[in-house]
């Protein structure tokens, strides 16, 4: 199986500071991939090269490849704006749309993009809160306001809102560093359901959510891809003294 | 017995304080009040139901009203904002969306100096401009006023849509929402109240405005006819009447002066009503 994304080269600047330092890396198909290391190590920035997110922030700017299924999604007359149709993004602090219901919220990516029949909206709204591990949950008060849930609900709402433009993979950005312990183990077995359709890429800081929920890790350190590998291996038997002295807390 | 001596000196510097803050208070509210109890005062006893639906009067005949100076007062105003809403609008976008741009530094700056040129120097910009072509007129007027309004609605528009968090922006374009629509849409509907009080705001300045009327607009004293001809105006009114010798005109022109002061009032009230649901 080809990977889904294949990185090369992959330099990320904003401004002058230089925050991703030639990043080679494959990331599989309908797999979990977990990027690890410590603070401003570059890991968000990373996952926001992977669907453009990156250059929306003034002064960004990035050179080398990413090839989203071999086609390089920075090559000349791709639109950014397909690329992020295609892949989609739930970040650290859920931010659902406050003046919208939760209805409106799941149907936003496609009311937005010009979709209005009802039939369809209400079958993919259904389609992706019940994904979201959410229907049985919010079934009864979807006209209420998306900002009256809790957290963790919201950050399933969020995670729904992406599936509803039903794309091929999912980014995220330490979905869980804003919730509590229940509310993450719910998103973690969320996050290993949706691996079985999904590619999914997570940022986090938590290196036991890591071993848990992803298949393939990530280690990286001011900028640079240190150590790359099945978790497991990564885990048991890290091949780079610094990938070691991270995983066994020495610094973070 | 020496730090008993320190805590009384800073309660007297208390005292001292509070009673400046007030002073300044009162000070500040005496000519608003004083203002608010003349005009009330005085133009109440214009106000009949005759003052609200005569057209001025011709010079020395008694009673008459203001209706035609309501009506060309909205109809200028309406036409204003028509022109300076969608500009101010559109203007605060560019610059809340795009400020970082070069042409945004360029835009603020002469926004701000807009914003403090008199508006007697507008009007006699849309004399040179307009009145010179086409004649005083409605159109001269409300082009005045609505280069008044455009730095207002243009700074509390970009105030407004930087207020809406970069996380909601970044939701809608992680979704494949393009950004022209993220703003239409998501940006601007999260700062609704806001934009709009600002809109009411600039709406309530230039329903008092004078000075750029009075070059532009010309005299009328009859219904409004049409846009290229002048319009009576409640502004122009307290100024014409105020100035002529016969008493029932004078009264006339305390009318008007009370109708402009309770529809600037009532803009502003809308805005409270509107900024208050907010919190």
């Amino acid at each position: 199986m080809a990977p889904k994304f294949e990185i090369e080269d992959l330099n990320a600047w904003f401004g002058s500071k230089h925050v991703l330092k030639n990043i080679n890396m494959k990331i599989e198909e309908n797999a979990v991939t977990a990027i690890i290391g410590p603070s401003g190590c570059g890991k968000t920035t990373l996952i926001r090269c992977l669907n453009r997110m990156h250059e929306i922030t003034p002064g960004a700017r990035i050179s080398g490849k990413v090839l989203f299924n071999r086609v390089n999604i920075y090559g000349n007359g791709i639109d950014p704006v397909m690329i992020r149709r295609k892949i989609g993004m739930v970040f650290q602090k859920p931010n659902p749309f406050p003046m919208m219901s939760v209805y409106d919220n799941v149907a936003a990516g496609l009311k937005l993009n010009g979709i209005r029949d009802k039939k369809n909206l209400d079958e993919v709204v259904r389609r992706s809160l019940e994904l979201a591990n959410l229907w049985d949950e919010v079934k009864d008060d979807l006209n209420k306001s998306g900002a009256s849930l809790s957290g963790g609900q919201q950050q399933r709402l969020c995670i729904a809102r992406a599936l509803a433009v039903e794309p091929e993979v999912l980014l995220m950005d330490e979905p869980c560093s804003a919730l509590d312990p229940i509310a993450t183990a719910k998103i973690e077995a969320l996050i290993r359901k949706l691996a079985e359709n999904y590619t999914v890429v997570i940022v986090t800081h938590n290196m036991q959510q890591a071993a848990r929920v992803s298949d393939y890790t990530a280690f990286l350190y001011l900028g640079e891809l240190i150590e790359y590998g099945p978790t497991k291996q990564i885990f048991e038997n890290p091949k780079h003294e610094l990938t070691e002295r991270y995983l066994t807390g020495e610094f973070g | 017995m020496k730090k008993l001596d320190y805590y009384r000196f800073r309660i007297i510097k208390d005292y001292v304080a509070h009673f400046l803050v007030y002073l300044s208070l009162v000070a500040a509210l005496i000519p608003l009040f004083s203002i608010l109890y003349e005009v009330v005062q005085r133009g109440i006893s214009a106000i009949n139901l005759n003052f609200f639906i005569n057209p001025t009067p011709t010079v020395g005949e008694k009673g008459g009203g203001v209706a035609n100076a309501i009506q060309g007062t909205l109809i200028t105003m309406g036409f204003a904002s028509l022109i300076g809403i969608p500009v101010g609008l559109m203007s605060g976008i560019f610059l809340s969306e795009y400020s970082e741009h070069k042409l945004s530094m360029v835009i603020r700056f002469f926004n701000d100096v807009l914003s403090g040129i008199p508006s007697i120097v507008i009007g006699v910009f849309a004399y040179a401009l307009i009145v010179r072509s086409i004649g005083f007129s409605v159109i001269a007027a409300a082009f005045a006023l609505a280069i008044i309004m455009v730095p207002i609605v243009t700074r509390t528009t970009e105030e407004a849509l930087k207020l809406v968090p970069l996380s909601l922006r970044e939701a809608a374009i992680a979704l494949g929402v393009p950004r022209w629509k993220t703003v239409a849409t998501i940006v601007l509907r999260s700062a609704k109240k806001a934009v709009v009080t600002g809109m009411l705001l600039s709406i309530a300045r230039i329903a008092g405005e004078s000075a750029p009327v009075l070059v532009t607009m010309g005299y009328w004293r009859w219904w409004f006819a049409s846009l290229n001809r002048p319009a009576a105006n409640l502004a122009l009114n307290v100024f014409v009447f105020a100035m002529s010798p016969f008493e029932s005109w004078i009264v006339l022109a305390w009318g008007s002066a009370l109708v402009l002061i309770l529809l600037v009032l009532g803009v502003n009230i809308a805005v409270r009503v509107l900024t208050k649901e907010r919190y």
